[in-house]
């Protein structure tokens, strides 16, 4: 199957809602999609462009949410996050506690998605930030099978969240018919012996195609893809990865700074008997060279061979 | 011409709210007081003059009209006439502040009648503008007031909002500036000037007015226009004011945006808030 642009495929199941769900609004802050062309046509009094202004958006969203409209706001991920995010804190997350507020900010160019655009649109921050803030679900997709499931959750959940897409075209992981589970948040999927690598997003990919060089090289190491990153069913992750000993996160966003290594570790050092967490991401600086999403990676230590040295290393 | 005993009685209530925030900032030693005083008379106006409607026994009323203090730090005055109206007891006003009181120094939702969370500036007026939204499409009458403070409007947000604003034709959206000309260290015009701020809002699309905001009579007169003068524009209105109007000592003073009156001055304030037995707009 060719490779899939989430956010697409995720506006088109928001079209198809907004058909016979007259209560969704869709705002964008100036930023489109072919798919949100359509989206824009059919439904043109309640697509909303507001301009290169992503507090604003968040406000406009708020606003609405708090009369009861349940609001998909769309921007560029570094942006939403980090421009509008006391909007967010305030009007989503804060306000969010005592009532409704049903807005999904969809933030797209996760991680270095946005490669070769340079670091003001690189992001590595946002998932580490919006764990910050309390009455929001951090949703952190790593293919298109969980598009219309997201639509369905975000519809039944009716709280603030942050939808954190990929902007390149990816391949599926899951098979088509597979239902993401919003309750667990998280899914194993492959098991392994010693080792569990533990990622999110485009790194589930990365870690998928580890995990496949390594099992050739005899290492059987298992994958846990989260994408409820910031409230996976706990019992059962901990459940999971208590069949292992050594944990590697994977994550496009900087470590030891709250992001999912923050998850993983919070988990391991609860235990009587912690076990190692080996966090996998970027270090304390901006990356300034410039390159694609590869070449970027190798710079920051997580190229492929890299990875499978160091796991092999801690096997 | 508005009804001079209505605009006495309005004068009568001011003076009363005045007194209640004096006795709350006192009780509690913090507040923000300049800046309550200044937009008093504004928000007796709109709950006491017959401009805002609402219904205390029943807050969330879907009908009601949406007021939204985005200078959050002038809760007191807003709580003070809340309590009187009946949203919650008046007894809660001796708690402002205090542990376990809904009544803290900006305005939650906690409290009945609030409609959103400020204390941070720059966001009412962008809640706002979605609510006239979400009112004009549904196209169910409510109408949005949003008070905003001149200080605030150094906030690029508030601008943002401006902008959608107009674009969307929100002629149910009302903005009103407590144009005190102060913020916390300087006079506004010292430090992010903005004047001629009446021009501006006019050439941001707004119909724009600008009136005595101690004037009971030009407050009532712009409020009791129709929303929108100027067809299918959202209605700005500056209203000059005096930061720590009613106290003549804290009267344009800038320590007294969050200063608390000692004994000697809150002897001399409550006295001179009982002779105000005419209270005159400057």
């Amino acid at each position: 199957m060719k490779p899939e642009v989430m956010r697409d495929l995720l506006i088109e199941d928001i079209c198809l809602r907004m058909k016979d769900n007259k209560k969704i609004f869709f705002l964008s802050a100036d930023f489109g999609s072919p798919a949100l062309d359509q989206l824009r046509a059919d439904f043109p009094d309640r697509f909303f462009n507001v301009g290169i202004a992503e507090q604003n958006l968040v406000s406009i969203a708020a606003g609405l949410g708090l009369e009861g409209f349940t609001v998909y706001a769309y921007a560029i991920a570094p942006f939403i996050s980090m421009r509008a995010f006391e909007q967010i804190r305030i009007s989503l997350a804060l306000m969010g506690q005592t009532r409704e507020v049903n807005v999904n900010m969809i933030g797209v160019g996760a991680g270095l998605s946005y490669d070769v655009t340079g670091p003001t649109h690189h992001c590595l921050e946002d998932i580490a930030l919006m764990n910050l803030l309390p009455n929001i679900s951090v949703i952190s997709p790593s293919d298109a099978t969980f598009m219309k499931d997201i639509v369905s959750y975000t519809l039944v959940n009716k709280k603030p969240s942050y939808i954190r897409l990929d902007g390149k075209a990816l391949p599926r992981i899951y098979d088509q018919t597979a239902k993401p589970d919003f309750n667990d948040g998280f899914c194993q999927i492959c098991k392994g012996e010693k080792i569990c690598i533990v990622a999110t997003g485009y790194m589930t990919h990365v870690a998928l195609k580890t995990a496949e060089v390594l099992k050739n090289d005899g290492i059987s190491v298992g994958v846990i893809d989260i994408y409820l990153v910031k409230s996976p069913d706990m019992d059962k992750l901990k459940a999971s990865l208590n069949e292992y000993s050594i944990f590697v996160t994977m994550e496009e966003g900087f470590i030891r700074k709250g992001g999912l290594d923050a998850l993983i570790t919070s988990i391991s050092s609860a235990t009587p008997s912690p076990k190692p967490v080996y966090p996998l991401g970027f270090d304390d600086q901006y990356v300034f060279e410039v390159g694609d999403r590869k070449h970027l990676h190798a710079l920051a230590g997580l190229g492929e061979d890299r990875i499978i040295e160091f796991i092999k290393s801690i096997n | 011409m508005v009804d001079a005993d209505k605009i006495e009685m309005l004068e009568d209530k001011a003076r009363a709210i005045r007194l209640t925030v004096l006795n709350m900032i006192a009780e509690a030693g913090k507040g923000h007081i300049g800046g309550a005083y200044s937009c008093t008379d504004i928000i007796v106006a709109l709950y006491y003059g017959g401009i805002l409607r609402f219904a205390p026994d029943n807050p969330s009323w879907g009908l009601r009209d949406r007021f939204i203090l985005s200078k959050g730090h002038s809760g007191s005055a807003l709580f003070a006439v809340l309590a009187d109206l009946g949203y919650f007891d008046t007894s809660e006003l001796a708690l402002y502040c205090k542990n376990g009181s809904i009544l803290g120094g900006h305005p939650d939702r906690n409290v009945p009648g609030i409609e959103a969370d400020t204390g941070s500036l720059g966001h009412g007026l962008g809640i706002g503008a979605g609510m006239a939204l979400a009112a004009k499409l549904n196209n169910t009458g409510q109408r949005v007031f949003v008070l905003v403070g001149d200080g605030e409007c150094a906030e690029g947000a508030v601008w943002e909002a401006m902008v959608f604003a107009a674009r969307h034709k929100l002629a149910n959206l009302t903005l009103i500036i407590d144009r005190n000309r102060q913020c916390v260290l300087d006079f506004t015009e010292d430090c992010a000037p903005l004047d001629p701020f009446s021009d501006k809002l006019a050439a941001f699309g707004w119909d724009t007015r600008e009136i005595n905001g101690h004037s009971f009579e030009e407050i009532l007169a712009v409020l009791e226009e129709p929303v929108a003068i100027v067809e299918d524009r959202p209605r700005a209105i500056v209203a000059n004011t005096v930061k720590g109007k009613g106290v003549s000592f804290m009267e344009g003073i800038l320590k007294w945006h969050h200063a608390v009156p000692n004994q000697d001055e809150l002897f001399a304030a409550r006295t001179e808030l009982a002779q105000q037995t005419n209270y005159q707009a400057s």
